[in-house]
């Protein structure tokens, strides 16, 4: 049976320490199975589902517009131009990358560093970033100009004689995003194997037996087969785990070994990989904390995940925050006119208020976040989430165009500003992300059963059966 | 045809993973050897007690890095030294650094796809029809029972005496499963 859970976040409860339960106690093996598999296959719908899935599949279709007008138009119709010839499409590319990373990060890293708590948030960590690294990959594609001939980017023998370049960083992140969404799908999925066996075989509905059945190809949970799987997805992990760190440096090098003054930096790989799980772990936050609550997973989904979670998030703005000025020192140290311009320029030039938004959003807010008090206040977290989520963004916005729109030549400067269809196209990519996530919580188990048996079989010596 | 239907084996079903890995112990005592375990969750040790020490899969994995990073690099070398050598401010042509981010990322990449194919060949998966499909209660594999299988091809296997054997480790049931 279910235990009765207060659902209540107020100042009584105790303290969240390394001892708080991962899952709260009680559960058995068949009822975390029951609890979980049951939002796939009995739950209904429910109107909330519906309005928030029609919402976000309507900006899909602006997005469809928006992306055919801009395949018949061409990138005129966005508000890049010279000086600032990247915009909105390399700032949503970096942004949308970045969130990806924390997914990698809580099911590859914390999975090798033995941390039980990732168990019930790695699931849906991961879809995340799947969706994410589809919604990055479109945008240099739309910014290539002729999206169709996109396929040029690969090597491959063609009537031209011509082979890409690779002593060029734009050509390493062809190979480095391709290959970081097919090792997250490969991850995802594996994971998914057993969950899809177990929904295979409580299903009810001939249409779910069918397709269950199909995707979980025969996964019956022999004790030798767990032993190879097991042994692959400790693999993955570990070859995961360099994967996200080479990801996000590669993306860094397009700005890092260009000469553009404010990009030309060493530091950048390692703060891009820090930003990038800085924002990841706020999306995480910002989708677990309304799906614990409409799907009632406060159990698996504990105050102790959303706090370390936090600390995390702690943590990784205090390593952006240090970028920050590291790049008035590598400024300063550069002793080049140039150099020494771009910060002042970022800090008191024509972007200046998106600058002070950017600090304000990454480093001020984030610091409430060493208090307990308001680590375990959800509703404070999920704005704190929310606004560091919008911070990352005005980052890559100001490292973007801040850099291009006053360089070298002052005869050169100009100014850059989005246009409608700029707009158009990256709220359109938030709503496919909104509906993939949709469509995902409602077909696949967003928490990993097996492993959630694993935890009550670890966290319960002695689980009596119902 | 003739009613005879013949046996996929015994299958045992157990409560919990410690009854389970005591029964594959004392079966693998009794001499049985083509036997395997179901359970809804890995359970450390397990695939040790039914005699299997090793898998293939990091080496599999390891030739499928030592692969796509090898290609990785001989593609880069070939197309920037051989096929379409461009002199960029006077570099060599088989600038190797610049083609270290490739190369990894084509290692991870051959790594990760035999890591998982590996796996699922190994396992002989996607297999959709499997004996034991054909018992009902065998659905709780996946969710809260833990069972222990003895093949019929196993030379020790006799239907009675295992069943004798399975019956003196308390599962709950003892089932066989045919193999239509």
């Amino acid at each position: 049976m279910e235990p009765e859970t207060p659902d209540t976040n107020g100042a009584e409860k105790p303290p969240v320490t390394r001892r708080s339960p991962v899952i709260q106690p009680g559960y058995t093996y068949s009822s975390v199975t029951d609890k979980i598999g049951s939002i796939v296959l009995t739950q209904r719908f429910g109107i909330g589902w519906w309005a928030g899935f029609l919402f976000a599949f309507a900006l899909v279709m602006m997005l469809m517009y928006a992306a055919t007008y801009l395949f018949a138009k061409g990138v005129g119709i966005w508000g890049i131009d010279i000086p600032v010839g990247w915009g909105f499409a390399i700032v949503n590319f970096v942004w949308w990358i970045g969130i990806g990373h924390a997914g990698t990060l809580i099911s590859a890293v914390l999975l090798l560093l033995n941390q039980s708590w990732r168990t019930s948030i790695n699931r849906f960590a991961e879809a995340m970033t799947l969706f994410a690294v589809a919604c990055a990959g479109m945008f240099p594609i739309m910014h290539l100009g002729r999206p169709w001939f996109a396929y040029w980017l690969f090597p491959y023998p063609n009537v031209m004689g011509l082979w890409p370049q690779f002593r060029s960083p734009l050509v390493w992140d062809v190979f480095a995003v391709s290959t970081y969404g097919t090792v997250s799908l490969l991850f995802w999925f594996i994971g998914l194997i057993p969950d899809l066996a177990t929904l295979r075989d409580r299903a009810t509905k001939r249409a779910h037996k069918i397709v269950y059945g199909i995707l979980a190809m025969g996964w019956r949970g022999s004790a030798i087969h767990w032993y190879r799987y097991e042994t692959a997805y400790l693999l993955l992990a570990g070859l995961a785990t360099p994967l996200v760190v080479s990801v996000h440096s590669v993306v860094s090098f397009d700005f890092a070994v260009g000469i553009v003054p404010g990009w030309h930096s060493t530091i950048f790989p390692p703060y891009f990989v820090a930003g990038a799980i800085y924002s990841g772990f706020a999306m995480v936050l910002t989708l677990a904390i309304p799906l614990r609550a409409a799907y009632h997973l406060e159990d698996f989904i504990t105050m102790r995940h959303l706090e370390n979670m936090a600390l995390v998030m702690l943590s990784t703005g205090m390593i952006v925050a240090y970028g920050y000025l590291m790049e008035f020192f590598t400024a300063w140290y550069s002793d080049s006119a140039t150099e020494i311009f771009v910060p002042f320029n970022r800090a008191f030039g024509p972007y200046a208020h998106w600058y002070w938004a950017l600090i304000f959003c990454n480093i001020v807010a984030p610091q409430m976040l060493w208090f307990s008090r308001f680590r375990r206040n959800v509703k404070a977290l999920f704005v704190t989430a929310l606004i560091v989520n919008v911070g990352m963004w005005l980052e890559r916005f100001i490292i973007v165009v801040t850099s291009l729109h006053r360089d070298f030549l002052p005869s050169s400067w100009g100014m850059y500003s989005p246009t409608r269809w700029d707009w158009a196209i990256f709220i359109g990519t938030l709503g496919l992300f909104v509906a993939l996530l949709f469509l995902f919580i409602r077909f696949l188990p967003m928490i990993s059963i097996f492993e959630m048996r694993e935890l009550v079989d670890e966290t319960s010596p002695k689980p009596e059966g119902d | 045809m003739a009613r005879r239907p013949r046996i996929y084996g015994l299958l045992a079903e157990f409560e919990k993973p410690e009854q389970l890995m005591a029964a594959a112990h004392r079966a693998r005592e009794a001499g049985y050897r083509r036997m395997d375990a179901y359970t809804p969750f890995p359970v450390e040790g397990l695939a040790e007690a039914l005699g299997r020490h090793y898998t293939l899969v990091p080496l599999i994995t390891l030739i499928g890095g030592l692969t796509g990073g090898s290609c990785g690099f001989a593609l880069q070398y070939w197309i920037s030294k051989i096929a379409y050598p461009i002199n960029v401010g006077g570099r060599p042509f088989n600038s190797w650094p610049a083609f270290i981010p490739v190369t990894f990322e084509m290692t991870i990449l051959g790594a990760a796809l035999s890591a998982v194919f590996g796996m699922l060949a190994l396992n002989g998966l996607p297999m959709p029809y499997h004996p034991l499909f054909n018992e009902p209660r065998f659905a709780l594999a996946s969710r809260d029972r833990f069972f222990l299988c003895v093949e019929a091809r196993d030379r020790r296997f006799d239907r009675t005496e295992t069943r004798l054997l399975l019956e003196s480790l308390t599962p709950r049931a003892v089932m066989e499963v045919e193999n239509l």
